[in-house]
């Protein structure tokens, strides 16, 4: 056991806990049963951007040892595998067999315990869902240290869907059996377009979304005016084997990041600042191509062009900064010009900008994800930025939507509560497997969860 | 829990009555929904307005009795604080100025100022550090003065307390750092608030909340030492170093 002080992907609001790295189960269940007051908490590899795996003055799980692949069913296309992996190394192992995991969000540095307790998205979430629902059961170690295997329409599903989702609140997923995809290769065949302003954005995404597996839209938030909103529209799909190049189809199920050198920006070094944030948006947008179709790329490429440039989180320095994602129903395309207007119009720029259209939700108590448009930015913390913040919150509100836990530093618990309808259901969860809240988070302190 | 934008969820007033506690408070209220407020302070009809002024501007509060000369109670009034959940800042506000003259000619008054300044804050001081360890994260601003940065003529037995308890804090802002916590210490010049009233106004007054935007400012920005107005920094050093001789003939 060691003190270490812990932080999220944002770099804000560092608290001191004991970090425990269990090397069995045995080790692990003592570590939850004789917990202090302050509770524990499981953390995986803190992609989180604020306070969701840290937990001040109390216990910290580090199951990020916990790496094994414990089955992996190639005919059926399923793997088990413990939840300390990260789906980086998980893509790599099942890959030579054909098979590629079903939801990827924006980096592969996250645990499959990480990717369950926020039920990530991907770019594919408007066809395939989150990563909850590719999970065909996991094993959860509870506060009483049972054991319990749960599944999604198992006997205690409701248990389930109160884990996916979670936040680690809930207990400690152990492993996990993930329903897998079968693909031909690595490479995606995109289409790349630029869009001129929000409206043809929307209309463009509703539009084209269903051609399409992936699909999603970076966009310039620093532009007020006509051109407000303008995007570059990047959607394709796995490419077959034969689309390859001759030379290439020996490796085509091998993870190829040799094209590094063309992805198609270099960030700005040093400090982000309104300028260089503004010059970022300006210069993505101009060297997006108008239009290009069918062009191949690699993973990388593709899925997370920003893994290119190591620890870029700290390019915000010491401040931090704050990633903001909210979604928004269909039918509410005002408010989210709204939103995106009062970010554009702030003197608070953000130089990454994802827009996507989600498909529906699911049954996760907290899961994120609902129909609608979700958007997402990264604010550094400066003066002000808290009362954009809250107006944002409330339009996000007004309009029925939601902020995502993962992301969130600063919300406060009432608006959390007004977004989170089945919150009441998930504490009803809490209140049978762990009546006396033994595991417990600063998120979940800070948003009375 | 303080977010990433430094907005705490819960106060603890030590010292509720105090119009610069108040002010701090309400500037926490006015950032944002559901700050929890403990308020401690002695029985009185001030407590019962200083709750009611705080319920007007939304907080939720809670009245605890607290006496700043009764050190063997504070531990009590801190655990009472957290029952309902982390103490995110403490604000260190109670204070006595006395009648100066009285102050270093009359034992009894000497002793309330020494109690009160530097025992109490002392005593409170330990039972919050022993919280702040334990949640493992959490703020206290503690209320020093400049009065403490160098000792006048005109006021040095307050000094003289401010003084402790400006270095008690201080280290104790070391003791806490590695433990998730952290101290401001915050030196205000002449305020216009009760303690005050009635005496004229020495240059760069401030206001009750001009030390609270001060106070936010801090506590947001990381700072474990402030002075209010921001000026007075410069003017404290420069005073600090002045010769005795020369130092003794200023109208301070
Ligand atoms: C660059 C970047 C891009 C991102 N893009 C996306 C995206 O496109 N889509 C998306 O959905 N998210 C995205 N995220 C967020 C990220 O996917 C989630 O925060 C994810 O939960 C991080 O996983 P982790 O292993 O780092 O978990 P941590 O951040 O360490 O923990 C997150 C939560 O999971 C819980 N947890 C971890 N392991 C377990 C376990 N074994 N059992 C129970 N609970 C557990 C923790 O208690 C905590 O509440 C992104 C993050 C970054 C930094
Ligand atoms: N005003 C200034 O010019 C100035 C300048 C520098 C520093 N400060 C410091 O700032 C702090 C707040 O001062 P302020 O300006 O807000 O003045 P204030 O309104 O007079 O507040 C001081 C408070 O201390 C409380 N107090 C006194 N004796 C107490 C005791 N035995 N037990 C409990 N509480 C007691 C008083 O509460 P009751 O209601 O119980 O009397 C009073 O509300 C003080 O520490 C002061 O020394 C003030």
């Amino acid at each position: 056991m060691s003190r270490e002080t812990l932080h999220g992907w944002g770099r804000t609001s560092p608290t001191p806990a004991d970090v425990h790295r269990p090397a069995g189960l045995d080790e692990l269940r003592s570590s939850v049963t004789t917990s202090g007051a302050r509770g524990v908490l499981v953390r995986g590899l803190g992609r989180s951007y604020g306070d969701a795996a840290q937990n001040a003055g109390g216990d910290v799980l580090d199951l990020t040892g916990w790496t094994r692949i414990l089955d992996l069913d190639v005919a059926a296309a399923t793997v088990t595998v413990e939840s300390g992996a990260s789906l980086d190394a998980l893509m790599r192992a099942v890959l030579p067999f054909g098979l590629w995991l079903p939801v990827i969000p924006g980096t592969r540095q996250v645990t499959v315990g990480g990717a369950i307790a926020a039920d990530v998205h991907g770019k594919n979430h408007h066809v395939r869902g989150s990563f909850g629902d590719h999970v065909v059961s996991m094993d959860v170690l509870l506060a009483s240290g049972d054991v319990v295997t749960v599944a999604p329409d198992g006997p205690d599903a409701e248990l389930f869907w109160a884990t996916v989702g979670g936040m680690g609140l809930t207990g400690v997923v152990l492993r996990a059996t993930v329903a897998l995809k079968r693909v031909e290769s690595s490479f995606f065949l995109v289409d790349t377009d630029r869009v001129p302003n929000l409206d043809g954005l929307l209309t463009s995404l509703s539009e084209g979304d269903s051609r399409y597996e992936y699909s999603v839209a970076w966009f310039d938030t620093a532009t007020t005016g006509a051109s407000m909103g303008r995007a570059v529209v990047t959607r394709g799909d796995q490419a077959p084997r034969d689309a390859l190049p001759e030379a290439d189809r020996p490796g085509a199920l091998s993870m190829s990041d040799r094209t590094l050198a063309t992805v198609p920006f270099s960030f700005p070094n040093g400090v982000v600042n309104r300028f260089t944030a503004r010059a970022f948006n300006a210069l993505w947008y101009a060297k997006a191509p108008r239009h290009r179709h069918g062009e191949l790329q690699n993973l990388t490429q593709f899925f997370h062009p920003l893994d290119v440039v190591a620890d870029w989180n700290r390019v915000y320095g010491s401040a931090g900064f704050c990633q903001y994602q909210f979604v928004v129903p269909f039918g509410e395309e005002a408010a989210f010009r709204t939103a995106v207007g009062m970010i554009a119009e702030s003197d608070h720029v953000s130089s990454l900008n994802v827009l996507k259209r989600f498909g529906a939700g699911n049954r996760g108590l907290l899961s994120f994800p609902t129909e609608g448009w979700t958007l997402a930015v990264d604010l550094p913390v400066r003066r002000g930025l808290d009362a954009l913040l809250r107006d944002l919150d409330a339009v996000v509100l007004d309009a029925g939507g939601r902020l995502y836990l993962a992301k969130d530093s600063r919300a406060d618990a009432a608006t959390i509560a007004r977004m989170y309808p089945r919150l009441d259901a998930f504490a009803a969860v809490r209140d049978r497997v762990d009546p006396d809240r033994r595991f417990r988070s600063d998120l979940a302190r800070r948003l009375d969860l | 829990m303080i977010d990433a934008l430094g907005r705490p969820q819960s106060l603890l007033l030590l010292g509720g009555t105090s119009d610069i506690a108040l002010a701090t408070a309400e500037a926490y209220a006015a950032a944002g929904p559901g700050l929890r407020v403990a308020l401690a302070a002695r029985p009185s009809a001030d407590r019962d307005a200083a709750v009611t002024r705080l319920e007007a501007a939304g907080c939720t509060v809670r009245a605890l009795d607290f006496d700043a000369r009764e050190p063997d109670t504070h531990a009590a009034v801190v655990e009472a604080a957290a029952q309902d959940g982390d103490v995110d800042l403490a604000v260190v506000a109670f204070g006595l100025l006395g009648d100066q003259e009285q102050a270093w000619t009359d034992v009894a008054a000497a002793r309330a100022l020494a109690e009160v300044n530097y025992v109490g804050a002392v005593t409170v001081g330990v039972a919050l550090g022993d919280l702040v360890r334990r949640q493992g994260h959490g703020v206290v601003v503690a209320l020093s003065s400049v009065a403490g940065e160098r000792p006048r003529r005109s006021n040095f037995v307050y000094g003289s307390t401010k003084a402790g308890m400006d270095a008690f804090y201080t280290g104790l802002g070391e003791a806490l750092r590695p433990l998730g916590g952290r101290v401001v210490v915050v030196r205000p010049g002449f305020v216009r608030s009760k303690m005050t009233e009635g005496l004229d106004a020495a240059p760069l007054a401030t206001t009750p909340e001009g030390v609270a935007e001060a106070i936010v400012k801090a506590v947001t920005g990381g700072s474990e030492q402030v002075w209010v107005p921001g000026a007075m920094r410069g003017v404290m050093s420069g005073l600090r170093h002045l010769p005795r001789g020369v130092f003794r003939r200023l109208p301070v």
